[in-house]
């Protein structure tokens, strides 16, 4: 009978759990078409998942040399993979929609309330001064106003 | 242009850093921030308000033309989109 002591499955698709989580926000974030909906991270995750499974398996057959350590690991290990899928769910696609409803935002065809407020150089800028200063030797046609979280 | 909390030593670091030649704005107190509904209470640095994602291309009459408020913080305009609606504005 084949001895088989190191379960490579499982702590390979506990490593690819763990990248497949880790990517999303070092990597994939950068690019709209894997940002917008995670597929690439979610590919990663299947794959780690059924390496988790074989793992799983290897685990609890009868062929290990310690058998209750070898379940009670395999179980611990897959868990802990199957975790870090259900963080990544959560974070993605449940907290990232935990944003305020801003009924309250101008619509489409309303005036943008103006405001003034300071540059990068600490000098009082408006919106409507923006609006009629030149640039490039001509008023601009419309100005696009981003609202971002910041970086503190 | 950029509008958040950012203070502008913070807006001149990452302008310089990322290459950004447009206008970014400090907000710090919220307060066009609040006139536009995009506060997001308690979210920033030891609890204060910060700003939401949104993006408005307003025409040069000041007039909104087209709003972005996404649902979903990871879910933003994409530049060709707002390329596209900026094409469309009057002269």
């Amino acid at each position: 009978m084949q001895v088989r002591r190191f379960n490579w499955p499982l702590w390979a698709g506990f490593l690819l759990s763990l990248a497949a989580f880790l990517s999303y926000f070092f990597v994939f974030v950068w690019f709209p078409s894997t940002r917008d909906f995670p597929w690439a991270n979610l590919l990663l995750f299947a794959a780690a998942i059924v390496l988790l499974l074989l793992g799983l398996r290897r685990g609890f057959s009868s062929e290990r040399v310690h058998p209750t350590r070898a379940k009670i690991v395999s179980s611990i290990v897959s868990g802990l993979g199957v975790l870090v899928f259900a963080f990544f769910i959560f974070v993605v696609f449940v907290s990232g929609r935990w944003l305020p409803a801003s009924h309250g935002a101008p619509q489409v065809g309303q005036k943008a309330p103006d405001f003034s407020l300071s540059d990068k150089n600490d000098k009082t800028v408006t919106l409507s001064e923006l609006m009629s200063a030149p640039l490039n030797g001509k008023t601009p046609r419309g100005i696009l106003l981003i609202f971002y979280r910041g970086y503190w | 242009m950029a509008i958040s909390v950012d203070s502008p030593q913070i807006n001149r670091d990452f302008t310089q850093k990322a290459g950004y030649t447009f206008t970014f704005l400090s907000d710090p107190n919220t307060e066009a921030i609040k006139r536009y509904d995009l506060v997001h209470p308690g979210q920033g640095e030891g609890g204060h308000d910060i700003a939401r994602p949104a993006e408005f291309l307003v025409d040069s009459t000041g007039t909104v033309r087209w709003v972005n408020l996404t649902e979903n913080y990871w879910v933003r305009a994409r530049p060709e989109q707002i390329l596209e609606v900026a094409k469309k504005l009057p002269n």
